[in-house]
């Protein structure tokens, strides 16, 4: 495949990124795509949105997040040099807040009048979930009724902000369909309501719109490690489900050619025992959910359930533009399973004070495996893109505990 | 070469009533009891038959499709599975219109090419594939044409008259009016807007119309085919389907005899003229 002057030009106005993405959506749903599309466009177009969206980052969300050097990770590891960029610290507890406020500000533009998304393990939900409590809007969240089991504390907290929970038992009552059952929704509200998707996935727009949204990581990111090293990092790593905070941690250094870029991807049991969520690494090109990317699919092509120990992994689909990337050889895809999440999650947490979710614990996790074989002078810039007070009870469980 | 879905419709406007098109999912319950269903469908009443091809996420669908896609996967069906229940259909019959309907990733992993050549050669007619909108023309509409295959858009309360040439676009044998806003067999249909619609659409199209979504019944077969050449009847039957079920999920023997008597029932809609 030959290679574009620039990473950072797509989509194009179809939505694709080379053969993926596009706009792979039932008749119903279509005028209100290209509604959405245009709204965003004038937004762009709109100084006062980005504006609007400044303000709020700042002084609700607490952006720009820290950039803070591991220093006593960084000896254990016993080679790069490396840091965290700390959007575990937002408002709300993840990278997901950035995107729901700059879709929730569209939404009021648009005249919407009531929000639904999707949520695997409730982050974006609970991002969603406060937008709305803000702007004093109707929310439903719909999520897998196996998801709101084993995330009970962000059920809990997303009634606590006024939203109304969906348990979904369709289908195989994960992420996966929740997704589904927020377009049906979408589909039969289409004149008020507004769908906030949460990943750089769905049909154009959207992977783009998000991933402009999230942007703002690698942007700080730049400025920060220029102030903190007087250079751009060498290596970023993030987790990767949809893929929304490894996009908003690369975008802005596509065109850095010494910049590396690594996402990891949640291998679950092992991708040799088919248990796994790691689309690339164990899936091959199809259509789902608006858009075309790497699946996890059957012979027939029929969707496989992901598996992950982390929920907000736990999608057997990815983001078009990741899809790009690796075929592009841009940006290399990994995989980390359970038990090394698991263990990254616990040295974190008494290594640095720091507990983080389990979805960037798989980034530690690729970040332990390859930071000691690196020079000293070699910087690693990891995204932190939540933290873990939710998944205490997934852990417990894991590591036979009780709470 | 006229195809069996012009001449049915053309048949249907000289005996003067609507058609009925019946839907069900192709392997649902199991593929043999499901071969048998279909095979006798025509005789029931079904004017046209439009089969669906088993999808885990169909996202279109309510609660009843989705259940019977779910049935047809568990009991092994696949697409090459539906090519093949169609070719046994066209066995004992040559002239009943077969659509299939469903979502385009069992079609692309099964590669577009292929499928369009086997569908052809198998004795389908014509295709409804929900997620691909004239947007993504190129992927198998334009292709299905050139294979000598109908291609049936969905319009929607939301295809305004801006968008409605777009659809009408590449679109042929009939137009399949969805006429609620929402999934399958979720809502009421509703003559009044129904009959507002169709009139708007024939202001575009010479197409024969079929309306589907949310027809449940004769009287309602009846209604909407005082507007429309034609109801879709889909989640009905489906559901007939589903009371016709052990617990294990295994049919009764009496499911394709109490399936088809519903039908026969409903088909009296377009036949008490």
């Amino acid at each position: 495949m030959s290679q574009p002057n620039s990473y950072r030009t797509g989509p194009d106005e179809g939505g694709h990124f080379g053969m993926f993405g596009g706009r792979f959506v039932a008749e119903t749903l279509m005028p209100l795509i290209l509604e959405v599309e245009n709204a965003y466009a004038a937004a762009q177009a709109d100084p006062s949105f980005q504006a609007e969206l400044d303000e709020l980052l700042a002084s609700y969300a607490g952006r720009p997040s820290p950039l803070y050097f591991a220093k006593r990770l960084t000896e254990h590891f016993g080679g790069a040099k490396v840091y965290f960029k700390r959007d575990e610290l937002n408002h709300t507890g993840s990278h997901k807040i950035n995107n729901c406020l700059g879709q929730i500000l569209l939404a009021k533009r648009m005249g919407k009048r009531r929000i639904i998304a999707e949520t695997g393990a409730g982050q974006h939900g609970v991002a969603v979930a406060t937008v709305c409590a803000l702007f004093d809007l109707p929310c439903v969240v719909y999520m897998g009724a196996t998801d709101v089991e084993r995330q009970q504390p962000n059920v809990f907290r997303m009634n606590l902000l006024g939203a109304e929970v969906r348990p979904v038992t369709s289908g195989r009552s994960t992420l996966k369909d929740a997704m589904n059952d927020a377009l049906r929704d979408w589909v039969a509200n289409v004149e008020d309501t507004f769908y906030i998707i949460g990943t750089v996935a769905g049909p154009h727009p959207y992977p783009a719109m998000v991933r402009d949204f999230q942007s703002v990581i690698g942007n700080e990111v730049r400025e920060q490690m220029l102030a903190a090293e007087g250079r751009l990092p060498d290596t970023l790593v993030a987790c990767i489900g949809g893929g929304s905070n490894a996009m908003g941690l690369f975008h802005p250094f596509l065109d850095d050619e010494d910049v590396r870029m690594i996402g990891v991807e949640a291998a679950g049991k092992g991708i040799q025992t088919g248990a796994h969520a790691a689309s690339i690494t164990g899936g091959r090109p199809g259509v789902l959910h608006g858009n075309r990317t790497y699946l996890l699919q059957d012979d027939d092509g029929q969707i496989l359930e992901a598996e992950s120990i982390s929920a907000g992994l736990d999608y057997p689909g990815i983001g078009p533009e990741h899809a790009w990337l690796n075929d592009l050889n841009r940006v290399e895809y990994v995989s980390a399973t359970d038990a090394e999440a698991l263990e990254a999650f616990q040295l974190c947490s008494r290594s640095e004070g720091i507990i983080p979710a389990l979805e960037p614990s798989h980034a530690l996790a690729h970040v332990g495996t390859i930071a000691g074989e690196l020079d000293p002078e070699h910087i690693i810039c990891m995204n932190m893109c939540g933290r873990g007070d939710k998944d205490i009870f997934t852990v417990a469980d894991a590591l036979g505990m009780e709470i | 070469m006229t195809g069996r879905i012009e001449a049915r419709f053309a048949a249907l406007k000289a005996e003067g009533r609507g058609g009925l098109v019946t839907f069900i999912t192709a392997g649902d319950p199991d593929p043999e009891t499901s071969k048998a269903l279909v095979r006798r469908l025509p005789k029931a009443g079904a004017d046209l038959i439009e089969l669906g091809m088993p999808f885990t996420d169909p996202m279109a669908d309510g609660p009843a499709i989705q259940a019977s896609s779910q049935r047809a996967l568990r009991a092994g069906m696949t697409l090459k599975l539906t090519l093949e229940a169609v070719a046994d259909f066209r066995e004992s019959d040559d002239e009943t219109p077969i659509i299939l309907m469903g979502y385009f990733n069992p079609i692309y992993s099964y590669g577009a090419g292929k499928f369009l050549k086997d569908a052809k050669d198998a004795g389908v007619d014509g295709l409804i594939v929900v997620d691909l909108p004239p947007e993504e023309d190129s992927e198998l509409c334009e292709p299905a044409i050139a294979a000598g295959l109908n291609w049936i858009r969905l319009a929607t309360p939301t295809t305004d008259a801006k968008r409605l040439p777009a659809v009408l676009k590449n679109t042929s044998g009939f137009l399949y009016y969805v006429s609620i806003m929402g999934i399958t067999g979720t809502k009421q249909v509703q003559e009044d807007d129904v009959r507002a619609a169709v009139e708007r659409l024939r202001e575009h199209t010479d197409m024969p119309i079929a309306v589907g979504f949310g027809i449940k019944t004769r009287s309602d077969v009846q209604s909407v085919t005082q507007a429309a050449d034609a109801a879709v009847v889909g989640s009905a039957i489906v559901n007939k389907i589903a009371s016709e079920l052990y617990e294990d999920g295994s049919a009764r023997p009496s499911l394709v005899t109490e399936v088809l008597g519903f039908v026969r029932e409903i088909a009296i809609g377009v036949r008490s003229e």
